[in-house]
Parts: structure tokens; sequence; C-alpha cells
């Protein structure tokens, strides 16, 4: 039933997530470091990365592509994710502090802090993190999004609040008298269920944890727009109005993807903290929230596979610019997004996809590319 | 690096740019160098400082290649941009150490990025040199601090407002993270001791870039009409800078009135700004480019030389990478490798001249001598050095001014530690 | 103490002759004496040479004053002779007054900081209470009151039976009142009647005057003294809430500058301008090279530099917009979201391009003379600059409004905006609209940016911080409506300065995103919704 709703490219992605998410730590960990097939240390991690913010991509995929939802501040539901499994890695650090004190973290010494702040009981548990790694950045957009979505705030003036949402909750992080860490947010991390955070085989595991969410949440994505409630939310982001005429509780529909795809953006974020081992306010930049979105559009927006293809394929660039071109990098990635969006304006996948439908005609899969003639609901 | 690409080749397509990216950046070098990383932001908020650190490190590599490199090989710079972002700074810092084998790494400027990245050279077991004032409160055996710690810079300025200004009343106002934040503290704790009242203290935190300083200026005006001699200690941070001192100039707060000391303010910065009204406001530091000392002339003759740019200007931090930047060449010609350990092993007891006129030596808690030097603002930018300490001080890792502060000590040379208790004699929370 | 007191009044007697007696002979000695003190590089040193040169009376001691305020009062290292250079710029030989041959290039100039600023200040003020211009009269009794230097009692009191101009002399009894009320001997009467002269004053510093006062004085002038203060303070927190407003204005109107020119491309256009900072970036380097060709050319312009770089900041703002709308946004009409991705790529690029040319560092942007200083009414104080943008602000809205509403474009202008079709129709070329509309939104925000220039760092950044806040004013006030912009700006501006100093900046600017939230909720189209079919479709 689940297996029927996969098309091509999803079968693709899904096999290429699976296979890397156990060949990778394996060839890492297994092969020697002489031989031709070793996985160096450091490129765990940094692929790592990469996975979550695909992860990130496909749960704004799932809300702009399928239900006409622009979020500019989706980088706070992965903070808050983030900052939750912070919260507990912090805890984890015990007396190995500078200070050794064994409840209060560093920059709680420092401040002259007496004792834990009420908010920091619990995460000294993974469960209750884990539970606030869903809760945290869920809670938040449910609660914005039944506002909005109940006072029908659509297009432009959603994507600027939820703008102004990330914007707030950066200020609000920066305040050292937040006790979350200020500026500096919580980094130096030692244990993770007390495993070493810093050993190949924890980073080959939190590795393999992350291709295995990526799957999951594409599958979950995937199962979602293509049952009836896809439908519905496809109708939603075309014509809103005519749907609730049609006698749709659109807010509702709404409402729940948008707080699904916080609380994916929630667990991308958290297994994001333990790989790149730092969590601070700039998550919450709008910037970066801004940078997501693009992600989203340059693999193809509403292709679900597209955005996390998108995602992968900025963030090596900017890897491999920021090491090759450091002066003129900027000049690279900003031409990348005006190049995608003037000459492949259904991202890349969507552009190949239209060439592969070219060459086998008679597939008219019209799922794997329904961002095409948009009329764009958000306007 | 061709492993890693064929590595990649077999697993998923769809990471395939990942391996590029990891594969392209090597680059091969035919003769044997010794590689250098430079791990400065040249974009975002931080680039605005950072790039001149940049350019000072591929100015002493040059400088010390055509004295015929270290140990008989060129030094070869690795210049990555980690773009003001702290995440990037933890991966760009593995990229130089595991992917490129950078033999020491100099960068960082704020303390999120330093703190983002210390996790890195302590797994990989790197050398990072980092040139900035700082807050203190650290020390790490991979780590050696060049710039100011609290009691070289901090202190000895509010001595000076207090002795030769008569100054009894104090604005604390910094920028909300947590440089400003801790030494605001140990200021607090330090003017308490000192006999100040609690009602003559004001601190006030603004975020990161803030612009409109109306309200704040005036309140500082307000609390400096008390009928005390007032000052404001600033450890306002870069970009907020401006916009203050303008506020000031133009609110008419004169430096005779009430003076304005900054932490973070050097030459570099009032390039941005017509100073012809802040003439008298105080920077602390360690160098002021107008520091006269026939090293610090040829310095800046060779700067801009090397710059060709007549109006280039020099500052602090740039002196502080001048000082990590010799003592590490001379750490590692008498080790005679560029080993890790060895150099680390090496490096405390080393002295290098610095810029104006003493010599400045890496202590065991790696941090270094400094002398302490209080500037008035000139209208040209410049400053004019009114007092200085009369030795070198010896940087303070961990303040005696904070509670949980004040037993630590560190020596990486004897204890092998960075946080030995002096109470409960132990290192950190080791039995 | 007592000691002392004979000292400062021997003092006080010499500085009144140097006044009175121009002709009279200083010694010789004592001149000698100071002027080798200015020498050796000391702070200490430099401080008794004031002191020595005003009590030995040398006729010459009010120009040497001067240049040492000036940084003009040189030195040679070698013999230990002291010059000063005089306005237009001549050596002239301390001792003698006489023109020097000296090289200059040999001499050093004597330092000065902080506390020796002050006591110049204080000698200066002494001495020039009796110099022939009112202004600076007025000026030197203004020290005075500063310094409260009890040695300039006698030449105070002779100013004061010579004083002729009003303002001056109610200066000169204001200084003298802040003397007289500490002054050792005075009379209860006069510490009395000095109180009240200076509670006249009514101001901060009359009130840090009266707060300051020492605890030995009689409990009467205690008493007058803390009414007075409280008196004062009353008066002053009125003014305070003013002032307040006044502050929520202009930062109101540093917001609406930014927005205006969004108001047009994201209002009129839909437009999702993300690169809408950079065009204010753009604006502020256009008035820095204006500033800095003036500066290396026909420096006597420089008080007129922003008139200049304000047309050029539109027209080059302008035509970059117009590139931009040309090569990319024109292709993209119909998708806004699509927009919002290409000029966040334009804007990483404008961003790089900028710190390529003029460098990564903030770029120095004068300010005019006549901007500089505040204006004072009352309680209340605006700065100059912050008053140039207001009325700047004010007129950049007039003028965009009559353009809209008045001519021949801003009726094309809104045709286009309310039915695209219909209005090609009407034979209206919509292309060359759209590209005119971008290009007034641009050069808006270009002349914003000379306007900022004057209160914020010219950075590649620049464009960045305020971009966010942009768009909150434009969605907040209505987009679409220049006016809902303008009422955004204000409300947004005002509502800041008002939790600010409850709540702190940072806060403060936290309640006001999170009002905003909750305000869209209320009204989703912002505060002047456009309405009809028009927003449906």
């Amino acid at each position: 039933m689940i297996l029927r709703n996969i098309d091509r490219a999803g079968w693709v992605f899904l096999g290429m997530v699976i296979t890397a998410g156990i060949l990778i730590p394996v060839l890492n960990l297994a092969v020697p470091p002489g031989s031709f097939l070793h996985v160096p240390d450091y490129l765990v991690p940094l692929l790592g990365k990469y996975l979550c913010f695909a992860l990130l991509a496909i749960s704004i995929d799932l809300i702009w592509g399928y239900a006409g939802i622009l979020s500019l501040g989706h980088g706070a539901f992965f903070a808050l994710g983030g900052y939750a499994m912070g919260m507990y890695l912090m805890r984890q650090i015990g007396t190995r502090g500078v200070y050794a004190d064994p409840i209060l973290p560093d920059f709680m010494v420092f401040l002259n802090y007496k004792e834990l702040p009420w908010f920091w009981h619990g995460f000294d548990m993974f469960w209750f993190a884990a539970i606030w790694v869903l809760l945290a950045p869920g809670l938040l957009a449910f609660v914005f999004g039944w506002l909005a979505f109940r006072s029908r705030v659509t297009g432009v003036y959603l994507s600027i609040i939820t703008q102004a949402m990330t914007f707030a909750l950066m200020l609000a992080f920066f305040r050292n008298d937040m006790g979350l860490g200020g500026n500096n947010g919580f980094t130096d991390f030692k244990d993770i269920l007390g495993f070493n955070i810093q050993a190949a085989e924890t980073r080959g595991v939190l590795f393999f944890l992350s291709a295995m969410a990526l799957a999951g949440g594409y599958l979950m994505c995937r199962l979602i727009v293509t049952s009836k409630l896809g439908k519905v939310l496809v109708a939603v982001r075309d014509a809103e109005s005519r749907t609730r005429f049609i006698g749709y509780r659109v807010e509702y529909y709404k409402l729940f993807v948008f707080t699904l795809s916080a609380m994916i953006a929630g667990i991308a974020g958290a297994l994001y903290v333990p790989q790149v081992g730092i969590i601070n306010p700039s998550e919450f930049a709008p910037a970066n929230s801004i940078e997501m979105v693009i992600w989203v559009a340059v693999g193809g927006r509403g292709t679900l596979v597209g955005a996390a293809l998108g995602a992968l394929v900025v963030n090596a660039g900017k890897t491999w610019f920021t090491g090759a071109l450091p002066e003129l990098w900027l000049f690279a990635l900003g031409g990348l997004f005006v190049f995608v969006t003037l000459f492949l304006p259904k991202g890349i996948l969507g552009t190949l996809g239209t060439g592969w439908d070219k060459l086998h005609r008679g597939s008219p899969k019209k799922e794997s590319a329904p961002a095409v003639a948009v009329p764009d609901a958000a306007e | 690096m061709r492993n890693t690409i064929s590595t990649m080749a077999r697993s998923a397509s769809a990471l395939a740019a990942a391996a590029i990216v990891a594969g392209g950046i090597s680059s091969a070098s035919a003769e044997e160098t010794i590689k250098v990383g430079v791990l400065h932001s040249l974009s975002g908020t931080m680039a605005i400082s950072e790039t001149t650190l940049k350019d000072t490190v591929l100015f002493m590599i040059d400088e010390q290649n055509k004295k015929g490199g270290v140990l008989g090989k060129k030094l070869e710079a690795v210049v990555v941009d980690p773009a003001s972002n702290w995440p990037l700074f933890a991966e760009k810092a593995k990229e130089l150490i595991a992917q490129e084998k950078v033999a020491v790494v100099f960068g960082c400027w704020t303390s999120v990025s330093r703190k983002s990245v210390l996790p890195v050279f302590k797994e990989l077991n790197s050398i990072l040199f980092y040139p900035v004032q700082y807050e203190g409160e650290e020390s790490e055996r991979n780590v050696f601090y060049t710039g100011a710690a609290p009691n070289q810079q901090a202190i000895p300025a509010v001595d000076y407002l207090a002795k030769e200004e008569g100054v009894e009343r104090w604005v604390l106002a910094g920028t909300d993270y947590v440089y400003p934040q801790t030494t605001n503290k140990i200021l607090q704790a330090y003017l308490k001791s000192k006999g100040v009242a609690e009602e003559d203290i004001m601190i006030n935190y603004t975020p990161f870039g803030h612009s409109d300083w109306q309200t704040i200026v005036s309140d500082i005006k307000k609390f400096g009409s008390a009928g005390k001699k007032t000052a404001v200690v600033s450890t306002i941070n870069g970009d907020a800078n401006v916009p203050f001192y303008k506020e000031l100039a133009n609110q008419g707060i004169k430096a005779t009135d009430i003076p304005v000391v900054a932490f973070s303010v050097g030459e570099e910065e009032l390039a941005g700004i017509d100073t012809a009204n802040l003439v008298g406001h105080l920077a602390a530091w360690n160098y002021f480019q107008s520091v006269e000392d026939p090293a610090n002339a040829e310095f800046i003759k060779k700067w801009k030389e090397f710059t060709k740019n007549d109006k280039r200007v020099t500052n602090d931090p740039m002196e502080a990478t001048v000082i990590g930047f010799n003592a590490w060449v001379k750490a590692v010609e008498k080790a005679g490798t560029v080993d890790v350990d060895k150099v680390i092993d090496t490096l405390p007891g080393i002295e290098v001249a610095n810029l104006t006129g003493g010599t400045s030596k890496v202590l065991p808690n790696h941090h270094i001598t400094k002398p302490v030097l209080i500037g008035e603002i000139k209208d040209d930018g410049q400053f004019d050095v009114v007092w200085k300490t009369d030795g070198l001080v010896p940087g303070d890792a961990w303040t005696d001014f904070l509670e949980g502060s004040k037993d630590l000590e560190s020596d990486w040379v004897d204890l092998k530690c960075g946080n030995y208790n002096t109470k409960t004699k132990k290192c950190g929370a080791d039995s | 103490m007592g000691f002392a007191f004979f000292r400062r009044l021997a003092l006080t007697l010499l500085l009144a002759l140097t006044v009175f007696a121009i002709q009279f002979p200083a010694r010789a000695d004592a001149v000698d004496d100071a002027l080798a003190l200015f020498t050796t590089d000391s702070f200490n040193d430099t401080t008794k040479a004031i002191d020595g040169l005003v009590a030995s009376g040398h006729a010459n001691t009010l120009p040497i004053l001067r240049a040492l305020a000036d940084g003009k009062l040189l030195y040679d290292p070698g013999s230990k002779a002291v010059f000063y250079k005089d306005d237009a710029g001549a050596l002239l030989n301390a001792r003698t007054a006489t023109p020097s041959s000296a090289d200059a290039s040999l001499l050093k100039a004597v330092r000065l900081n902080n506390r020796l600023r002050r006591a110049v200040e204080a000698a200066r003020g002494g001495l020039a209470l009796l110099a022939p211009e009112p202004e600076r009269r007025r000026t030197a009794a203004e020290a005075v009151f500063k310094s409260r230097d009890a040695n300039a009692l006698p030449t105070l009191d002779a100013a004061i039976g010579k004083e002729t101009d009003a303002r001056a002399k109610a200066a000169m009894e204001l200084a003298r009142a802040a003397i007289v009320v500490t002054f050792p001997g005075a009379s209860e009467q006069d510490r009395l009647a000095a109180v009240n002269t200076i509670a006249a004053r009514g101001d901060g510093d009359a009130a840090a005057l009266l707060r300051s006062l020492p605890a030995d004085l009689p409990e009467s002038v205690k008493a007058a003294a803390a009414d007075a203060v409280d008196g004062i303070e009353a008066r002053l927190a009125v003014w305070a809430a003013l002032q307040n407003i006044l502050y929520g204005v202009s930062l109101g109107s540093v917001l609406l500058l930014a927005a205006v020119g969004l108001a047009i491309t994201f209002g009129q256009m839909g437009v999702i301008n993300m690169a809408h900072g950079e065009m204010v970036m753009i604006g502020a380097y256009t008035t820095f090279v204006v500033q800095d060709v003036i500066r290396n050319n026909a420096p006597w312009l420089f008080d007129y530099s922003l008139f200049m770089a304000i047309p050029l900041a539109f027209l080059v703002a302008a035509a970059v917009g117009i590139a931009i709308e040309r090569s990319v946004i024109r292709f993209l009409y119909g998708r806004p979201l699509e927009t919002l991705l290409a000029t966040w790529g334009i804007s990483l690029i404008l961003i790089q391009s900028v710190r390529s040319i003029f460098g990564p560092t903030n770029r120095e942007v004068g300010t005019p003379s006549w901007m500089a200083g505040s204006l004072d009414l009352g309680g209340l104080s605006l700065t100059y600059n912050r008053v140039a943008i207001i009325v700047f602000a004010a007129l950049v809205f007039v003028a965009l409004l009559l353009v809209l509403k008045k001519t021949a474009l801003g009726l094309q202008v809104r045709a286009v905006t309310q039915n695209r079709r219909m209005a090609a129709a009407m034979g209206i070329r919509t292309d060359w609209i759209d590209a005119m509309t971008f290009g007034l939104g641009s050069g808006v925000a270009g002349m914003a940016g000379v306007a900022l220039s004057q209160i914020d760092n010219v950075s590649p950044n620049l464009g960045q911080g305020y971009i966010i806040d942009s768009f909150m004013v434009v969605v907040f006030g209505g987009v679409g409506n220049l006016w809902g912009t303008l009422v955004g700006a204000m409300t947004l501006g005002i509502a800041n300065k008002f939790l600010e100093p409850y709540a702190g900046a940072v806060l403060g600017k936290i309640l006001l995103l999170i009002a905003i939230i909750l305000f869209i909720q209320k009204r989703p189209r912002g505060l002047f919704a456009l309405k009809g079919r028009a927003v449906e479709a």
C-alpha cells in the first residue's frame, strides 16, 4: 500500500539514501585508513550534516510545494529541535566542564548562576529531551499556525510574519539572560547516551540515523502527499477560497501539515547538533531560513526528492566554494540562485523530470512534477 | 584524495556532489611546503574585521618565505572562508586540519567561533593562534591566546580613568554577548572591591548591530549629570560603534565631559568615522599604530607596501597575529619540527619582540605578556598614547574577580592542566 | 587648606593682573620656566606649565593656550624652544610672538589628555571673559560654569560689571552663581541667591550641579538646593516623555526612508525584493564616492556634498534597479516568490561586488558642519542630523506621493498595478512602466542610503540590517499603500522608543515583533488594506 505510492525518482532516492546510510559508516569503520575504499573521518559528520539539511528541505517542501505555505522561518523549528538536543548534551558534560560543576553548564558558572533555571530540569534524561525535540517546534508551529491560518493570513503576509517570528526568537536567544548560552550557544559536547560524541563509531551511528530519518521523513511526506489529504492540500495551494467553498476546513489541513513539518524540522535539528558540535542563535537568522527555501527551489519545488537534492547540491557547493574560492564564492552562490530561477524554474529535478518524460513519452507521471503551471496561491 | 573520490563514486550518486567537494579542495603541490591554515571570515558580518587578519597572515608568510621559509621549507597559506557562520567554522577547521594537513591555524575573531572550533582542535590535535582580546575563562592545550585577557586591557583602563580622570561613576555599555557580559561582570566586581557604590554603576546591553542610540546616549548623558565625574566603559562590538560614536558626537558629549574608553575600537574601526568630534575618547589596547618604535615603523612601512595601499592602518589584533606567527616560527625552529605536540611543548617560554619595543613571552597558561597602553583618539583617526604600564603584564586566563574562576589556575608546563583548582588540588574534575 | 587658599588668591590676583594690565611687564624668568615645562612631554609638567603661564601674565598667554587646545603648540626637542602656529598657519615663537624660521618638521606638538584639555578650557574661559566678541564671552562663561574655577571669580565680577550683551551677562551670572555657591567664605544669602540663579537655568546641568553640592554647606542652602532639584526633575520628566516621542519620530523617519522604496517595488509591483537593502547600501556608497571626490578636488564644497549625493544616489541606485529589472525580474512576473530567490542571489552578488571594490571595512562618510550639533527647544533636544533626516523623509514621502498621484507616470503605474491587461489594452507600455517603477523604488532606496550614511556604518552589510524592518513596516502598514507605510513606520518607531526604557533595546524589539505578528492576525492585510476584487486577483 505504502510502496505503491512511490514513484521512480522516489525509489532511486530511497535506495541511495539507505545504501549511503549503511555503506558510508561501514567504509569508514571497517576499511583501514590507508585503503582505497576508506571514507575519511571528517567526511562522515559533514555528509551527516547534509542529510539533516535534506530532511529539513523535505519538511519545507511538504508545506510550500504541496500546501502553498511559504515559511521564511523554518530555521526556527530546526533550531528549536537543535536546542532541545543541545540542552541534553550540555547536561551530559557534567563535571567535565572547565569549572567542574556537576550541575551547571560552564556559561552559567561564569555568569554567576546559583542554580539551574527551571526549564533546564529534566534535560539530563534523553527521553525527556527527545520529547521536547518534537514538542518545542510542534507547539510553536501549532500556536503560530492556529492563529495565522484561522485568521486567514496567507501569501506574503504569512511569509513575513514567519520571518518576524524567527527574527524575534533569534533576538531572544541572543540574550544571555535567557539562560541558553546567549551568542555562544552550546558547544564542546562530550557524550550522547554514554557514547563519546567524537568517536568514529558514534558518528557512524549518527550518520546512519540521519539517513534513516531522511528516508523515513521522505516516506511519511510521500504518503501524505499521495493520500486524499495530499489532494486537498494541493487544492488549497492552487485555489484556497474554492476549496473552502467546497466545504473543507482549510485551516485544519494547513495546521496539520504545518505542525508536522515543524516537527520534522525539529528532528533534523536534533540530529544536526551532535554532528556539527554547536548550536547557537545564528541558526535562527532570517537569512538562514531564506537559504533553506532556496535549497527547495533549486532542487525543484513540489517534488520532495528534489528538495533533498537541492539541499545537498547547494550545501556541497557551499563547502566547496568557501574552500576553493574564498573571496569569490558569494558570486558563485548568488549566480546559482539567479540562474536556477531564470533557467530552471522547476528546479533541477523538475527540469530533469520534464526531459525524462520527453524521452519516454507515455508515462505521464503527473505527481512527480506538480510544480508545473502552479498559479501561485501565495500571491 | 583520489581514494575519497573513488569511494564516493561507488556510493549513492546523489552524494557525488559532496564527494567532488571533498576531492576538489586538495591542491597538489610539487615542492614540499609547510601549510599554514587561515581561518578568518571573508564574508558576512565579521568580514569587516577579519579580512585584515587574513591579509596579515599572508603578509607574514610572504616575509618569512623571503627569509627562506621555516626549516628550509617554504610556507604555504591555505585560506578558507568560514563566512561568519559558526558551525561552518568547525567544518572549515576540520577541512584545514584533516584534509589539508596544515601545521598550524591562525584564525577566529569572535568568542563563539573559537568555542565552535575548540572541540575540533582538541580532537584532531592541532594548534590555533587566537589573536583577539577576549573574556578569558579558558585555557586549552591546543590554543594560544595572543590577544589580551581581561587583566591586560579592561582593568588597567579602569584604573587609569579612576586615577587620571578622577572618575567615580561608571557606565558599562556593551553588546549582549559573552565577552562584554563577562568583562562587565569582572569590572563590576573589581569596581565594587575599590569601593564604588552599586548606584554609581550603570550596565547596559544592546543587540548586535544596534543602530539607534538616541535613547541610550541620552540616558548616559543623564546618568553622567549626577555631579560625579562619569565615564563610559564600552565593550560595544564592531558594527554598532560607528552609530554610537556618531550619536555621542551629535548629542554634544565631549571627551572632556564624559570620556568613553573602548576595548573593541581600534584604528581599523575609526577609519570609518569622522573623528574630529571624538578627540579625547579613549581606547585600551596592547598596541597602537602610533607607537614610536623602529620595529613598528618598519612593520607599518612593509605592510603598506604589501597591501599597496598607503592608507592601510595597523591595529592591535594584527600585532597579536604577528606575535603569534613569530612565536610559532621560533618554536618550530627550536623544536626542529612542525610536529604539533613538540611545538606545543616548546612554545611556552618562547620570547619574541612585539611592536611596541618590548619582548612578549609565551606563558605556561598559553597566554602572553603584553604592555597595556591607553590611547586617546586624535582627529586623524590615530591614537595618542597617554599612558603605558611600566612593564609587561602577564595574561591571566582565570580572573580573580569571579566566584567560579578565582581558584582556577592554568599551567600546561608543570601541571599539564588548563583548569587546575588550587583548592581541591585537582585538574578539573579529575580525581 | 589655608595655604591653598592663599595660593589661589595669589593666582587670582595674578590672573586679574594679566587681564587688566596687558602692558604690565611679565616676569621673564617665570615665563621661561613655564614654557620650558611644555617641552618635557609629561602631562604633569604641562599642567604646571599652564598654571605658570597664566600666573606669569605673559601677553601672549591666550594665543598660546588656544594653540595648545588645537594641538598647534610645538616645541623643539633639541633646543627646548616653544613655538605655535597661528590661524594662518605661520610659525611664531611663543616667547616673543614673532615669526620664526625654525624647521617645522623637526618640531613636536605638545600632547594633551582629557584632564589637560579641561585645564586649558578653564584657563581660557577665565581669560576670554573679556574678549571683544559677545559670543566668545558667552562661551567663556559657559566654560567657567562647567569648570567652576574659583580663580575666575574676580575676572567674572569685573566682566559682569562691564557686560552689555544680555545673553552673555546671563551666562556670566550663572557662572558666578556656580562658583559662589561653594566659594569658601561666601555668605548664606549669597549662596541662596546663587542656588536660585542656578535653579532658574532649569536643565540637567543645573540639577547636576545642585545635586553635587558638598555636604558642609548650611542646612538652608542644602534644602533650597534639594527643592530646586525636585522642581527641575519634575519638569524634566515631562520633557522626557515628549523627548521620547521625538526620538520615536526620528527612528520612524529612518524606518520610513528605508521602507518607502520597498513600498513601491513590493507594494505596487508585488516583487519581493530582497536586494532592496543593497540599493540603500549603494546609495550610501555613492555618498562616500561623492565625498571622496570632493575631499580630493574641491574641499570647500564639502558642506554641500550631501546635496550632490542625493540626486546621484537616486540615479545610480535607479540605474542598478532598472538593470536588475530588465535582466532578471521581468522574466519572473506572476511568480512573486521566485523573485524572492532571484533577488536574494542578486543581493549576495551586490554585497560581494561592493566588498571587492571598496574593501570589507567601513568607509568614512563625513557629516557636513551644518548637521553637527543639536537643536534645543525647551527641554527637548534633537541632533541636527536627526532633524535633517526627519525633514528629508517627509520631503521624499511627499515627492513620492506627488509622483504617484499627480504625474502621468504615476497614473500609469497605478493603472498597471490595478489591472495589467486593461492597462496594456489602453496603450500603456507595461514593460516600460515596470522598469520605471522598479527604478523609482530603487532610486528612493538609494536616497535613503544618503541619509543612513549619516547615522550608520557604510559597509557592505549596511542593507542587511534594514531589510527585515522594512518588510515589517510595509506589511504592518498594508501592502500597496504609501500612507500605510508612513503610519506603519511612525507607529513602529514610537512604540519602539516607548518600550526601550522599560524593556531594554532587545526585549523591546522582541515585544514589538510579537505585537506585529498578533496584529497581522487581527488585520491579515495590514493597517490600510486594499479593498475590493483587486486584492484577491
